[in-house]
């Protein structure tokens, strides 16, 4: 992959280097999510060093590349489904016959699983993965917004 | 109590209808800020000053920033001896920044004490003796942030969700309501 924009972004070595470390640094923003319940981190915390894996591949490779593996519709839609998401993990409280109110961690009140557990703490985990969802694609669109600075038209806003 | 909020709440909303009416552009800032100077008394009035810090500064800014966007000529500029008279207010406003902190750092708990430890009802000893039970999460962080105070974490989300709306509505090369433009239906590069 290094000879493949032998034009574009840094030095091999640092090209090198980023092949090597991004499915770490990926793997370990994942871990932080999806032990947000358990250990120091979560949601924006993990979200944050997913979005970094792509900065890092904009800045090693290029804009091109970092594009072609996460496209900006793709970003947008993603941004938005984590928004949803989050905000139907809290109306379904109101559905849920567990105190009906707003946020209500109606899965906790339904089966508590044992503490300590990665299945436990009912919707917390879920809204770990919307947060991360929302903030990992937001990251990447602000940086790579700021990258481009010549958007045109989303094709989904035509009238 | 309740009064009082809802002569606050009829100022807001006057405020609100007057900024979306009124024809000046000027008045229409101003009255928008009023709107969010009334929101901060009421945030005070709750007793959550650390809340209410964030959007004075950023209802201050705003301001200024609008102020100078609106006015564009027409600016009244001090004459005289503006250094004298910057240098007199700058030296009134530290002085009663010094005198409300004397009396604030006298209502300081103990350095190392903690406001709970004071406090029989305060809500982190809740936070601290229940989240396990009630949650389920074993780090506490994150049951307060996502289920006790999850509505705060989605106020956080909506202010990013709209700043990205925002940026990818500004940062846009042609303006939407252009029909005798070609459209481009990829994003350029």
């Amino acid at each position: 992959m290094g000879g493949m924009m032998a034009d574009k972004g840094m030095t091999p070595i640092v090209k090198t280097i980023t092949g090597w470390v991004k499915g770490f640094i990926m793997l370990f923003g994942i871990y932080i999510v999806l032990y947000g319940h358990l250990t120091p981190g979560g949601g924006f915390a993990g979200g944050v060093i997913i979005a970094m894996v792509f900065v890092l591949l904009t800045l090693a490779y290029g804009k091109e590349e970092a594009l072609r593996r996460f496209r900006i519709g793709v970003a947008s839609e993603l941004d938005s489904v984590g928004a949803l998401m989050f905000l139907v993990i809290a109306i379904l409280g109101i559905a849920g016959t567990f105190g009906g109110k707003f946020f209500t961690n109606y899965i906790a009140k339904a089966n508590p699983g044992t503490p300590f557990a990665l299945f436990s703490a009912g919707t917390i985990p879920l809204c770990n993965i919307a947060i991360a969802l929302k903030v990992s694609s937001s990251l990447f669109l602000v940086f790579i917004l700021l990258v481009l600075m010549r958007v045109i038209h989303d094709p989904q806003e035509k009238g | 109590m309740l009064e009082f909020i809802g002569l606050l709440l009829l100022f807001m909303v006057i405020a609100a209808i007057v900024a979306i009416e009124t024809r000046d552009l000027l008045a229409a800032v101003i009255s928008v800020t009023a709107v969010g100077f009334g929101v901060i008394i009421g945030f005070f009035y709750m007793r959550a000053p650390d809340v209410a810090i964030v959007p004075i500064v950023v209802e201050v800014l705003i301001l200024i920033i609008l102020i100078r966007a609106t006015l564009r000529v027409g600016l009244k500029t001090f004459i005289g001896n503006r250094d004298f008279f910057g240098m007199m207010v700058t030296m009134a406003m530290l002085a009663v920044i010094f005198l409300a902190g004397i009396r604030v750092f006298n209502d300081f708990p103990t350095f190392g004490v903690p406001v709970m430890a004071r406090i029989a009802d305060a809500p982190s000893r809740l936070y601290l003796a229940n989240g396990l039970k009630e949650t389920g999460a074993a780090n506490i962080v994150t049951a307060v942030l996502l289920d006790y105070r999850a509505y705060d974490t989605l106020g956080e989300a909506t202010v990013l969700f709209t700043a990205i709306v925002g940026a990818i509505a500004v940062i846009r090369k042609k303006a939407r309501k252009k029909p005798a433009e070609p459209e481009v239906g990829e994003w350029e590069e």
